[in-house]
């Protein structure tokens, strides 16, 4: 169950407390985030809304271990991991994290099947067992005939799969997707959020979502609004479609 | 290992890229293996065996003779096991570009103080026989296609007594180590000062002193030089390899030159590298992001760039160190004996692979110190 008010002890997977981040730019000082709590149980599928520069991808950063929050915590399965250093926060990442980012970010001189690898070969795996969790990985995103064609040879809506192959191959405890579908057409896009939610379903996956699109949001289980550096729970119309921020 | 495969589909990124940066890597290390074994060859002396050798010549110059009046006196000297003199005979065969260092040596010493040109004992044997003998390196015999029995005309322009001298090939001698020199000619001293004019007759070039221990080269050296002080004839006695040193420096300042080259190669080919590698890293900087967000640390991602940099770097260092061992016996011929062996020997091939390797982890490590220390926020808006 999601909840942004508690800021008290929880049993949730994920627990952001009193989460503020400043930035610098010239002399003025931007804070984006501003005292925000937010608790994520496993197998949530959360959909983070917001305008531009409402600290969306901020606060999925921070959440990934990718920056660090100038006040409070996250923890994550028990794991505080704001005050980690960076080589164990990198560490963490590795065994905790799968990314999606917009632009799939696939590396384009290696094939699916080898940037689908790419995580494992962080692990005491064998070339044996990687080879079968790289092609459970694009089985499950149905790219299995796909495995040696290199992201060129790709459409938007394949190199987004392979994307997502790679970041469920290790069994992550959680998937942050950034604007998952932004650089697709609608039927692309409708493909991947479905597998998406199909990874929730059927695979208990916890994934935490930022879009600006509703329709996409919409797939999420809740939404939420980030506005003024603080998390607001979405509402949804009769059709399921997210209709904006409500208290 | 299983990092190979990124690091060459990184490699491979930019063909035309790596070619040339290959190639840069490949001239480079030609040169530097060229310049080496030029160095080489001006510097080389007996190896160990010149280590208890000393060389005495003219005070003034090495082209003033020495009385041959000397060799005696020398060898009473304490600490001196043997002493055996040579002229130097500046001829050339059949045709004048066909130069090889031709010496007038005394039998009777020669392999007592040069054991390391080895000849066989039945050729030796004649060669002593035969007034007119010579024995020849087995490099200049192989180069003439000469063979024992041999008549060899000899023509000199310094001892002008008309027409070719002749001789009778009764040897060829082979030296014990790669790099011993196997382009000289060797005659008798008997056949020499027969047929000089009377003005040069019982003088020779330069003496080569064998010592009991190389401890006693400086006593000796002194010993002998204080022997013919305030005579018509001053010596200046030397150890054979600061001999060899005085020669070169008679050419001018080849190590300088060389050791100038060399450096302009170097710092050339580190800034040609360095910056084709800063380039590279600086298009992946959003894959690098990609990976530390997967979780590769940053000594990975150093590792990473380090290794690309160095694997061009050995493969360009040994297609120019291969290069260089089928063009440098080429090059050798071509200067028909003008220097002696040129050698590329497994030393210079050893500092060349070092040398190519620590201009590949030069030129690496800048740029893999930035990819290291990239945030990845940052890295990753670059995509």
């Amino acid at each position: 169950m999601v909840s942004v008010n508690n800021n008290g002890q929880s049993s949730a997977l994920i627990q952001v407390r009193g989460l503020n981040k400043t930035y610098r730019r010239g002399g003025e000082e931007i804070q984006v985030l501003q005292g925000l709590n937010l608790d994520v149980d496993k197998g949530d599928f959360v959909g983070f809304m917001g305008p531009s520069g409402s600290g969306k991808t901020t606060l999925l950063n921070l959440m990934g271990g990718l920056d660090v929050p100038t006040a409070g915590t996250i923890s994550v399965a028990g794991d505080e991991i704001t005050h980690m250093s960076s080589g164990k926060l990198t560490e963490w990442r590795a065994r905790h994290v799968g990314f999606v980012f917009q632009m799939y970010n696939l590396i384009p001189v290696l094939t699916a099947y080898q940037n689908v690898e790419l995580p494992l070969l962080l692990t005491r795996l064998s070339g044996t067992e990687r080879r079968q969790h790289v092609e459970a990985a694009l089985s499950i995103v149905g790219l299995a005939g796909r495995s040696n064609h290199f992201p060129r040879q790709l459409s938007g809506g394949q190199e987004q799969r392979v994307a997502i192959a790679r970041a469920i191959v290790s069994d992550p405890t959680f998937l942050l997707c950034d604007e998952p579908t932004g650089d697709l057409d609608r039927k692309s896009a409708d493909e991947i959020m479905a597998l998406i939610s199909e990874l929730v379903a059927k695979h208990a996956k916890t994934v935490l979502m930022v879009t600006h699109d509703p329709l996409v949001a919409a797939r999420a289980q809740t939404v939420l609004h980030l506005e003024k550096g603080v998390l607001v729970e979405a509402a949804k119309s009769q059709h399921g479609v997210v209709v904006g921020g409500g208290a | 290992m299983k990092f190979w495969r990124l690091i060459k589909a990184n490699l491979f990124r930019k063909k035309v890229r790596l070619l040339l940066t290959l190639g840069s890597f490949m001239v480079a290390m030609f040169l530097f293996a060229f310049l080496a074994v030029v160095r080489g060859a001006f510097t080389r002396t007996g190896g160990i065996a010149s280590a208890g050798r000393l060389v005495t010549i003219n005070r003034v110059s090495i082209i003033q003779p020495i009385p041959l009046s000397y060799r005696d006196k020398i060898a009473r000297i304490k600490g001196v096991q043997a002493v055996t003199h040579y002229n130097w005979f500046g001829g050339t065969y059949q045709d004048e570009k066909n130069f090889f260092p031709q010496f007038v040596i005394d039998p009777e010493n020669q392999r007592k103080v040069i054991p390391e040109l080895v000849v066989p004992d039945v050729q030796w044997a004649n060669f002593l026989k035969d007034r007119q003998g010579a024995i020849a390196g087995a490099a200049t015999a192989k180069r003439f296609g000469w063979k024992i029995g041999d008549r060899i005309p000899i023509t000199t322009t310094i001892y002008g007594t008309g027409g070719a001298w002749e001789f009778n090939l009764d040897g060829i001698y082979h030296g014990q180590h790669a790099d011993d020199d196997e382009s000289q000619f060797w005659f008798q001293w008997d056949y020499f000062e027969e047929r000089v004019p009377d003005r040069i007759k019982g003088l020779i070039g330069w003496y080569a002193i064998k010592l009991d221990s190389p401890d006693e080269a400086l006593r000796v050296a002194t010993a002998v030089d204080n022997e013919f002080a305030n005579s018509p004839y001053e010596t200046k006695t030397d150890t054979e390899s600061q001999f060899a040193a005085n020669w070169v420096k008679q050419f001018g300042n080849i190590e300088f030159l060389i050791l100038s080259i060399g450096s302009v190669v170097f710092f050339t080919l580190l800034l040609v590298t360095g910056n084709t590698m800063a380039i590279s890293v600086r298009e992946r900087t959003g894959e690098l992001g990609i990976l530390k967000a997967i979780g590769f640390k940053n000594r990975s991602v150093l590792f990473f760039v380090l290794a690309e940099s160095l694997a061009i770097a050995l493969v360009g260092g040994i297609l120019g160190l291969g290069l260089a061992l089928i063009a440098i016996p080429v090059l050798g011929s071509a200067l028909n004996g003008l220097l002696p062996n040129l050698i590329l020997s497994k030393s210079v091939l050893a500092v060349a692979i070092g040398f190519a390797l620590a201009v590949g982890a030069a030129s690496g490590l800048l740029p893999g110190i930035g990819a290291m220390r990239l945030r990845v926020v940052n890295a990753l808006r670059r995509v």
